[in-house]
């Protein structure tokens, strides 16, 4: 590395590597240089001047967001002229600003307030006409208020350079510029928000969150989002037990402050109308009834009971969305109390055959964080950016930042191939043909990240390590999954075949198929799924007990309904695609419904067992888990602060994966299973594209 | 036709075929001495060439008048990137009007420059980015490409000398700010005309980030009698470090207003008196705008002296793009600014705070104060705010709108407060909009 570079700011001596910029040498001095469009991680623009400093040896003053330090360098940051020059920026930009704070979103967080507390006039010396424009919609979640913007083209970038959608572009010039849809009239984009949660001030504000309150009315809680597998951290805003915004200014988690649509608005299914509050028992006239919570207890207490007491039949469905204490009490209740190991979840990517194959390797399974940093990708059969949107934009930084290369072999045209180093159509489950032709642009990088979705499983899993190891470089595995414990269902057993830990279960039970399929079952106990959705059950006189949050097609089946807690109702651990472990916090409670967790607890209590399960408390089952699953052993401590990457066996797994029942849901930017259905910005979303696409028509059939 | 009369104190030497018929032409070109400093440059070496141009003491006649050989002594000589010639056709300062002519009357002047700047650097490819508004210009030029090619002075074997050169013409889309180098490779690139960050200068990364050779129509109409007539020659007709010869634009309240090419250095009152044929109807001079609206006016008092670079820097205004507006003693200067600040506030990109506010917010200001709205601390706040841009803002734009406003203010501080209580303009009793 080059000598480090030695320099002054402010009468104290400081070093950096050559190439540091001003500003950021001044911040991890501590002090502090204002900006509003310097932003870090996006291209620089140097175009709001209020980064301006005194460098001694210059004639003028240098904006310190493009200035490299340099050796003998002495920078004033504080001095009379800058500080002038700050008050003066600032009183240019409030010139033509509405002030219109008292109605604004961003009241209480907006930078410019802060920057004109800080460095302002007391006064202004504008008496001129302000100009107006009125605020436009570009989206069902985009609004965007032109007077306020302050033209510091943050959303631009994020849009352009950090989404790879660059939906954003700027019109007019002069005082009279604004941001505006490339499109024209209306957005065409992920409606990831980034744009409205980067802008300083209040011109982007979302529909979502806008004249809902006042910022600090809010507390923040910072949970996993529950809807797709990358486990980003969202900071839930809740106000009177009810959560208003969803965001990550403060960038603390694995995501930093990205987050997409589901992330960042898509938390409103929680309080969705539909959500169930009652425990509901089948009555005498075949209909689903409200029930007390003891008496729905009992019920399924005393049926299980009889069911067991006479070797009856079990069949349990587990979930992608519920907490690894959950996954993990429930196959113990399943296996230990049940005596069964007819236990399965919808499964979604082939971890299994991928841990099988790495047998024998360390540290081959891809981080998050080695999305960002590793120099070459290849995404196989995946549309990242539609399907897995936060590892798409650490790959996108990845290019931006490393220049990383970036191979894609998918069936159809993606957003990858704007900035791939080379693009192959190969058609679904073909992928692999294009290995071939790839192995020498391959073996040539440093090191690779091997991305791939269901495309590949089974014995093509196998194939693909072996391509991978027979490259003679580095290469990280990242197998996709679909949803928010996609992974922490596997690891925590909810598999016939596998117990927690990828151990072999000795005997494999039903798998969710052959449950659905099979007529002798005498129970049917369902947690946070929606089996039924594909078919009817084969077992119609199964007794059926379903926790959801909605009346799903399983829900309507039940025979006992529970009403379940969402994600952000309870605490626990989350394990992300990359299997990394993450903690849920509670932001809100709840009204009628309970965790699946204290559910399963409070049925094995009914049923006397509740010494055997032991406490249904998070803590206490995580920490079993972490006794007695293989790669858990991690202190709760460091995933609450973060997350922390889990190491699945080294070794062989004892068993084959099962390739026919894995199958991708392949949500799309606005679809999310189940959740999807009752979140209405998602769906909002929806029905503006198909409006847009089908403007004759008054009616559409939603999918 | 000639849009003026020559002048007999001009040294025509860039402008010598303005006149001659069919002057535009290849023909005419050839006829008198066109293309001979292109074949001498072919004999020459890289750095004689450039050596030739430095001692010729030939700056910028874009405004800022930097070293034309230095920077041609920027451009790397090794590079993996091809090497590209940039025209700067983007003649658009208030008052300027030189670049027009040298195009119009003599394109093939500018084309055998832009070549022996392709030959000083290795440059291959040549590209004159002509304003928008000049639309009937890019049709000359391009003619004047056609011939130059039909007659192997372009292609890829001039001359049949193995040398290689390719020129295309583009057209802007009527922006001011688009003459500023880095903006306008922005806008030949198809986008947004902003500048750009600087370092890297065009030298270095200019057109598609390669290196390049950016020069206004006027420096590169200079090369070819630099090159032909040597670089002491043309030195000795300017004075000390401002090599040359000088199209200035004389415009304003004169006698006989237009283009006149004289040596540098020469005096300014002269010009005005002699060259311009004296105020117009007798009027007594007021003040003087000695190269295009972006540099800070003179008054009439400090109008005696010499107009090169240095002379005019010494005075604290600057030679700029040689437009010499003239202003008599009915001027408003009040609403001379609000004239300028109207035309910079158009202009501005929008791309940085200062200027972009700035410029307004001095519109709207001097706009109500020449209607008689205005109070004493308008006019301080007039020379705060410009002196606010002044140095601040993201390029020279900024610099051009404060500079003017700051001298008038400070120059003419009584007719502002001629404008003050509700009192229509003295020069202009219909100017008051609002009754008192």
């Amino acid at each position: 590395m080059a000598d480090l570079v030695k320099f002054t700011i402010d009468g104290r001596e400081f070093e950096a590597p050559p190439g540091t910029l001003v500003i950021e040498a001044a911040k991890r001095a501590g002090i502090e240089i204002p900006s509003f469009c310097y932003y870090e991680g996006y291209s620089l623009q140097a175009a709001c001047r209020m980064c301006l400093v005194e460098v001694e040896k210059m004639p003028k003053m240098q904006v310190a967001c493009t200035l490299p330090v340099g050796n003998g360098m002495v920078v004033h940051t504080d001095s009379a002229q800058v500080r002038a020059s700050r008050k003066y920026m600032l009183e240019f930009l409030l010139a033509n600003h509405p002030l219109d704070c008292p109605v604004c979103d961003k009241g209480g967080e907006c930078e410019l307030q802060d920057m004109a507390f800080r460095y302002g006039a007391g006064e202004s010396r504008f008496t001129e006409n302000k100009r107006h424009v009125d605020e436009q919609q570009w989206s069902p979640v985009v609004f965007y208020d032109g007077p306020r913007c302050i033209l510091c083209f943050r959303c631009v970038r994020a849009c352009d350079e950090g989404m790879g959608v660059g939906a954003l572009g700027v019109v007019n010039r002069g005082a009279v510029s604004l941001i505006a849809p490339n499109e024209g009239d209306h957005l065409n984009c992920d409606e990831c928000g980034q744009c409205i949660d980067i802008c300083p001030v209040g011109a982007l504000t979302s529909g979502a969150y806008r004249y809902q309150t006042r910022p600090w009315e809010m507390e923040h809680v910072g949970t996993i989002c529950t809807h797709c597998s990358n486990g980003c951290k969202t900071t839930l805003g809740v106000r009177n037990d009810e959560i208003i915004r969803g965001n990550n200014r403060d960038r603390s988690g694995i995501n930093g402050e990205f987050l997409c649509i589901k992330g960042r608005y898509a938390f409103d299914f929680s309080h969705h109308a539909d959500r169930l509050q009652s425990p509901m028992i089948r009555g005498a006239g075949g209909k689903l009834e409200p029930a007390s919570w003891s008496k729905a207890l009992l019920t399924i207490a005393e049926k299980f009971s009889q069911i067991k007491a006479r070797d009856g039949k079990f069949g349990v469905i587990g979930s992608n969305h519920t907490s690894n204490e959950e996954n993990f009490y429930l196959q113990k209740f399943a296996r230990q109390v049940l005596g069964t190991n007819n236990i399965d979840h919808h499964r979604t990517g082939d971890v299994v055959t991928l841990v099988d194959a790495l047998s024998g390797t360390a540290g081959e399974l891809a981080s998050t964080q080695d999305l960002y940093e590793r120099k070459a990708f290849l995404i196989v059969g995946a549309d990242l950016a539609i399907e897995q949107p936060f590892l798409s934009f650490q790959i996108r930084a990845s290019k931006r930042h490393h220049d990383a290369h970036i191979y894609v072999v998918t069936a159809g045209n993606v957003r990858e191939d704007q900035y791939s180093t080379r693009s192959i159509r190969k058609g679904r489950g073909t992928e692999l043909d294009a290995l071939a032709e790839l192995r020498d642009a391959l073996a040539a990088e440093s090191e690779l990240v091997i991305v791939f979705n269901d495309s590949v499983k089974g014995d093509d899993v196998r194939k693909l390590v072996e391509f991978g190891q027979s490259l003679g470089i580095a290469v990280k595995y990242c197998p996709l999954l679909d949803y928010s414990n996609s992974r922490g269902a596997i690891d925590m057993g909810l598999l016939p075949e596998l117990l927690p830990g990828y151990q072999a279960s000795g005997t494999p039970g039903l798998t969710v198929r052959e449950m659905l399929a099979a007529d002798d079952l005498d129970a049917v106990w369902v947690v946070g799924a929606n089996p039924l959705k594909e078919g009817p059950l084969g077992s119609r006189n199964a007794f059926v007990v379903v926790q959801d949050m909605f009346m799903t097609e399983s829900a309507q089946r039940a025979d006992v309904l529970l009403p379940a807690a969402s994600a952000y109702e309870k605490n626990g651990t989350v394990t992300n695609v990359c299997g990394e472990v993450q903690r849920l916090k509670r932001a809100i409670s709840t009204i009628g419904a309970k965790p699946d967790l204290e559910i399963i607890g409070l049925i094995a209590k009914e049923m006397g067992l509740a010494a055997q399960m032991g406490p249904w408390l998070p803590e206490t089952v995580y920490n079993e888990i972490r006794r007695t699953v293989k790669g858990y052993d991690i202190p709760l401590a460091l995933v609450t602060v973060g997350a922390q990457q889990t190491t699945p066996v080294n070794g062989r797994v004892g068993v084959e994966s099962r390739p026919d029942l894995i199958w991708s849901a392949h949500d799309s930017l606005f679809t999310s299973g189940t959740l999807g259905r009752y979140s209405k910005i998602l769906n909002s979303v929806i029905e503006k594209r198909l409006t847009l696409a089908h403007p004759d028509k008054e009616e559409y059939v939603r999918q | 036709m000639l849009y003026n009369q020559p002048d007999p104190l001009e040294v025509r030497i860039l402008s010598k075929r303005f006149g001659m018929p069919d002057s535009h032409t290849i023909e005419t070109y050839l006829a008198t001495d066109g293309y001979k400093a292109l074949e001498k440059a072919l004999g020459m070496t890289q750095d004689e060439i450039v050596n030739e141009v430095k001692a010729s003491g030939l700056r910028g006649r874009g405004g800022a008048g930097f070293p034309t050989g230095m920077k041609w002594s920027f451009v790397p000589r090794q590079s993996p990137k091809p090497k590209y010639i940039m025209v700067n056709a983007d003649e658009s300062e208030p008052g300027t009007c030189k670049d027009r002519l040298l195009i119009e009357y003599d394109p093939h002047q500018m084309i055998e420059g832009i070549l022996i700047a392709g030959l000083a650097v290795g440059a291959q490819q040549g590209y004159i980015y002509i304003r928008g508004e000049y639309r009937y210009l890019i049709d000359i030029v391009d003619r004047a490409i056609d011939e130059a090619y039909a007659r192997g002075y372009l292609g890829d074997n001039i001359l049949g000398r193995g040398v290689r050169f390719h020129l295309t013409t583009h057209s802007g889309a009527g922006a001011y700010e688009c003459g500023e180098e880095s903006a306008l490779l922005e806008s030949f690139e198809g986008k947004r005309g902003i500048p750009r960050i600087r370092p890297p200068f065009p030298a270095v990364a200019g057109v598609y980030q390669s290196p390049t050779v950016l020069n206004n129509v006027e420096t590169f109409c200079s090369v070819p009698p630099i090159i032909l007539h040597g670089g002491a020659y043309f030195a000795g007709l300017g004075t000390p470090k401002n090599g040359g010869t000088r199209l200035f634009c004389l415009s304003g309240h004169i006698n006989k207003p237009g283009v006149y090419e004289l040596p540098m250095g020469f005096n300014l009152m002269r010009m005005i008196n002699e060259v311009g044929g004296g105020m117009r109807n007798g009027k007594k001079l007021k003040a003087v705008i000695p190269g295009g609206s972006s540099c800070p006016v003179l008054k009439a008092d400090e109008c005696d002296l010499a107009m090169d670079f240095d002379t005019l820097a010494a005075a604290k205004s600057m030679l700029g793009s040689g437009g010499v507006v003239v202003m008599d003693e009915d001027t408003c200067m009040v609403k001379a600014a609000l004239r300028i600040m109207r035309f910079y506030a158009h202009e501005s990109c929008g791309w940085c705070i200062p200027c972009r506010e700035g410029t307004t917010w001095l519109r709207k200001l001097l706009t109500r104060f020449h209607e008689g709205m205005g109070q004493r601390s308008d006019i301080v706040l007039i020379g705060d705010l410009a002196r606010n841009m002044l140095g601040r803002t993201f390029c020279p734009l900024g610099d051009a709108a404060a500079l003017p406003t700051i001298s008038i203010v400070e120059k003419f501080e009584e007719e502002f407060v001629a404008h003050l209580n509700g009192e229509p303009c003295p020069y202009d009793k219909s100017s008051r909009l609002v009754a008192a």
